[in-house]
């Protein structure tokens, strides 16, 4: 099944909410639409991943990519709204320390004021 | 008493969604939790898309044959293909301080599963692998 991906910008941030399943089929989707985002540099990525029911290491791997050339420019890439089975992937692999991951949008936006 | 299940499927990534909400009803059936569920169809999944990635290089339409059984106070699952003899250093788990894009399947199956075993020849790749069934009660 294919993602459904929509996009949400203004100067400062891009934020892509994601529904359906992440794995080996949809991940190369997650990944164009992800890296065309990237590629502008804006200073805040957000990925909400509240509609995602489930995500295997293809779907993990295209985030790290996310987040390794959001830092190579030094923007910040953040994750919210994991749903219990996909908070778990990122726990099972150590990755949950890496990422920046929020519970909503509103913490994730502006982390220091929560 | 053993149950047993045989799925059969093409090596193409847009049937594993259908082959995890079989192995979910499986697992269910089998007594296992919910978080548990969701572990091993994940388990499952990393296998068969390293069956799709590495043996058959991303070909669609070749065989892919996932053997359950439920009985022993085991949940056994075998994956075969026909695909060529995979070299298992080079989908070896990495190491989970590596922050890299990928290896990561098969140490998610190793940290899942109870049994974790690969063969492969000229004939085909079989992956076993085992997870002691919840105790009742």
């Amino acid at each position: 099944m294919s993602l459904e991906i929509r996009t949400e910008k203004n100067d400062q941030s891009v934020l892509l909410h994601i529904k359906g399943e992440v794995d080996l089929y949809s991940s190369p989707q997650l990944r164009k639409e992800m890296m065309e985002q990237i590629k502008k540099k804006a200073p805040l990525i957000l990925i909400n991943l509240e509609g995602v029911r489930y995500m295997d290491s293809s779907g993990v791997a295209t985030l790290i990519e996310g987040l390794q050339h959001c830092k190579k420019y030094k923007g910040r890439f953040a994750l919210f709204g994991l749903q219990e089975n996909v908070k778990e992937v990122f726990a099972l692999t150590r990755l949950d320390k890496i990422f920046e991951i929020h519970k909503d949008r509103a913490s994730a936006t502006n982390p220091s004021a929560v | 008493m053993e149950s047993s299940i045989s799925l059969h499927i093409t090596s193409d990534p847009s049937l594993l969604s259908s082959m995890r909400t079989v192995l979910y009803k499986i697992c269910e059936t089998a007594g296992y939790s919910v978080s548990e569920i969701n572990k091993i169809v994940l388990a499952v999944d990393e296998a068969c898309a390293n069956v799709i990635k590495h043996a058959y290089k991303n070909e669609r339409e070749q065989p892919i044959t996932i053997n359950c059984s439920v009985g022993n106070g085991l949940l056994e699952i075998e994956i075969l293909d026909n695909g060529e003899p995979v070299d298992v250093k080079k989908i070896k788990s990495r190491e989970l301080d590596e922050i890299r894009p990928g290896g990561l399947g098969v140490y998610l199956m190793k940290s899942v599963m109870d049994t974790v075993t690969y063969n492969g020849s000229k004939q085909g790749n079989s992956l076993y692998m085992s997870k002691q069934l919840p105790k009742k009660g």
